[in-house]
């Protein structure tokens, strides 16, 4: 189902609906006495784009990390196409991007893409693969022609790519992203946003994106998760009805503009 | 319409390069230039003065009595050659495993490493006859105290380079369920690299002194030897040889360590 390929150009984006990529019950994370995020129930959808937005101390890096089985739960349950997050994790359900992009300094942007196939290799830890190799997964991402340079020769938009294409290699059904583009100049952030649901719609893989921007939040997600802090709580998830494929210009629409607005006036309440 | 120019157009390209090449030779010809013009002042100091050869002979007499004494010099090179390098690579070897095992075990950081600095904190020179005299007057002391002096810094910057690995990157392996031995050799190993040739420099030249002050203590073969026999017959020029000597082998394990790093640290 969710090897499903959509056109590039995402007409008729059939999005495999009805199933769970992650469920949060009651999930609470603890710090020693700090309680990061409290009695979290989240549903996440499987093939949807979901952006989480959130003051900051609301736990959404927090709770990637709950989910990627980076952190344990102290109290409730996660659970990731109805596995543990440690199974998930090692059946590698799911991926994650980092904020900066955690790219080997010394291995070639192919030789970083390739690193998930090689970890467990030698432990026969078997480890999927989708139809693309690394050095498609560069093309997909726009870096074709760099595979041999190294990170410190590309510029932070194309360690990201690379990041982006790391991420995919084992075609995870889930991917976990965590303020991708933050560090990033805004021109890129835009193309680079783009991209990234050109890759969403062709693959059809579960996102879970973390921003500090409303405008990008609205602009990805489908549903935005909006978290409270202290402690990190559910405070709304707005559905984002906005015609797909999204597309540049969209920003411009007064329903982008009501979406952000409605969203900064729940921000200022969290 | 071809009119061919004979007449030399401006070329911005060309003129840049012309330009970096003289900087470059300027670099290089600055130093030689300085360092020519203080042996000179030395040479006519020395004349001039009527100063003893005993006391400071004349760069020309050094220079013939390196041309005079080269099969003595080279015979007496090997030997502080070949314990440098050993002292080197026993020293640095037992300084990474170490710092292996200081990374994956915080009880034998925390029981040996205040150990390794209470060894660092004494002199060389006072540790060198004790060496002498429990591993006697062979090569083994020399290596020993070679090893000796290299093995503290590449500890400490070993420690640290494997501590290197940003949390990002530790995250990552934890999320691809990455062993501890690939942890290690895939991500904290390569990232302890450029701080182990900082090491590697300093004792690619320490590991000569060392050398140098175990013939001193008791050897008859090697460049620490012949110091002290050429101080004690008073024959300058030949001290002075050998300290030239000294020098030029320190600088060539500098510059084969600095060459190794060229070739592995890419990054």
């Amino acid at each position: 189902m969710m090897e499903t390929k959509e056109s590039l150009t995402g007409a008729a984006v059939a999005i495999p609906y009805g199933r769970s990529a992650a469920t949060l019950k009651a999930a609470s994370v603890c710090f020693g006495s700090f309680t990061a995020i409290d009695k979290l129930d989240l549903e996440i959808e499987a093939g949807s784009f979901y952006t989480i937005l959130g003051p900051s101390g609301c736990g959404k890096s927090t709770m990637l990390r709950l989910v990627s089985d980076l952190i344990p739960a102290a109290r409730g349950e996660v659970s990731i196409f109805g596995k543990t997050t440690e199974e998930a994790r090692l059946a590698r359900k799911f991926a994650f991007v980092f904020q900066d992009a955690a790219l080997l300094p010394w291995r070639s942007a192919l030789k970083n893409v390739e690193l998930p196939l090689e970890i467990g290799r030698k432990r026969n830890i078997d480890i999927p693969t989708g139809p693309r190799n690394p050095r498609e997964l560069l093309e997909l991402v726009g870096l074709k022609g760099r595979e041999n340079a190294l990170p410190h020769e590309l510029s932070g938009g194309m360690r990201q790519r690379v990041a982006i294409a790391r991420a995919l290699v084992c075609q995870p059904k889930l991917l976990l992203m965590d303020e991708p583009f933050g560090a990033l100049d805004e021109m890129t952030r835009d193309r680079l946003n783009l991209q990234l649901l050109d890759i969403w719609r062709e693959t059809g893989t579960t996102i879970l994106f973390v921003t500090h921007s409303i405008s990008e939040a609205v602009f990805l997600g489908q549903k935005v998760v909006m978290l409270r802090a202290n402690p990190g709580r559910l405070r709304e998830i707005v559905d984002i009805d906005l015609p797909e494929p999204r597309e540049t210009k969209l920003r411009d629409t007064p329903e982008f503009t009501r979406y952000c607005g409605y969203l900064r006036d729940l921000l200022e309440t969290c | 319409m071809a009119v061919v120019e004979t007449v030399s157009v401006p070329d911005p390209v060309a003129d840049a390069h012309a330009a970096a090449r003289r900087e470059r030779t300027m670099t290089a010809a600055v130093p030689i230039a300085t360092a020519a013009a203080l042996i000179l002042l030395w040479e006519v100091g020395v004349r001039g003065f009527g100063v003893p050869t005993y006391i400071a002979p004349a760069p020309s007499a050094v220079a013939a009595t390196f041309v005079d004494k080269f099969p003595v010099l080279m015979q007496n090179f090997w030997p502080t050659f070949v314990e440098s390098v050993a002292g080197f690579a026993v020293g640095n070897l037992a300084a990474i495993l170490i710092a292996v095992t200081f990374v994956h075990s915080r009880h034998m950081e925390r029981a040996f490493f205040p150990i390794a600095v209470f060894v660092n904190t004494i002199p060389i020179l006072a540790i060198a006859p004790v060496l002498v005299l429990i591993l006697g007057p062979g090569i083994t002391a020399k290596v020993v105290i070679a090893a000796l002096i290299c093995f503290f810094p590449t500890l400490v910057n070993m420690v640290r380079g494997l501590q290197s690995v940003s949390p990002q990157t530790l995250e990552l392996a934890r999320i691809l369920s990455a062993s501890k031995s690939e942890i290690f050799w895939k991500m904290r190993l390569p990232s302890s690299l450029p701080f182990l040739f900082s090491a590697l420099k300093i004792s690619a030249t320490t590991s000569v002194i060392g050398a140098i002050v175990g013939e001193w203590v008791g050897a008859d073969l090697g460049l620490g030897a012949l110091i002290i026999d050429a101080t004690f017959n008073f024959n300058s020029p030949l001290l002075y040889a050998t300290v030239f000597m000294s020098s030029g082998l320190s600088v060539l394990m500098f510059a084969l360590v600095t060459l190794a790093e060229r070739r592995i640290v890419r990054w």
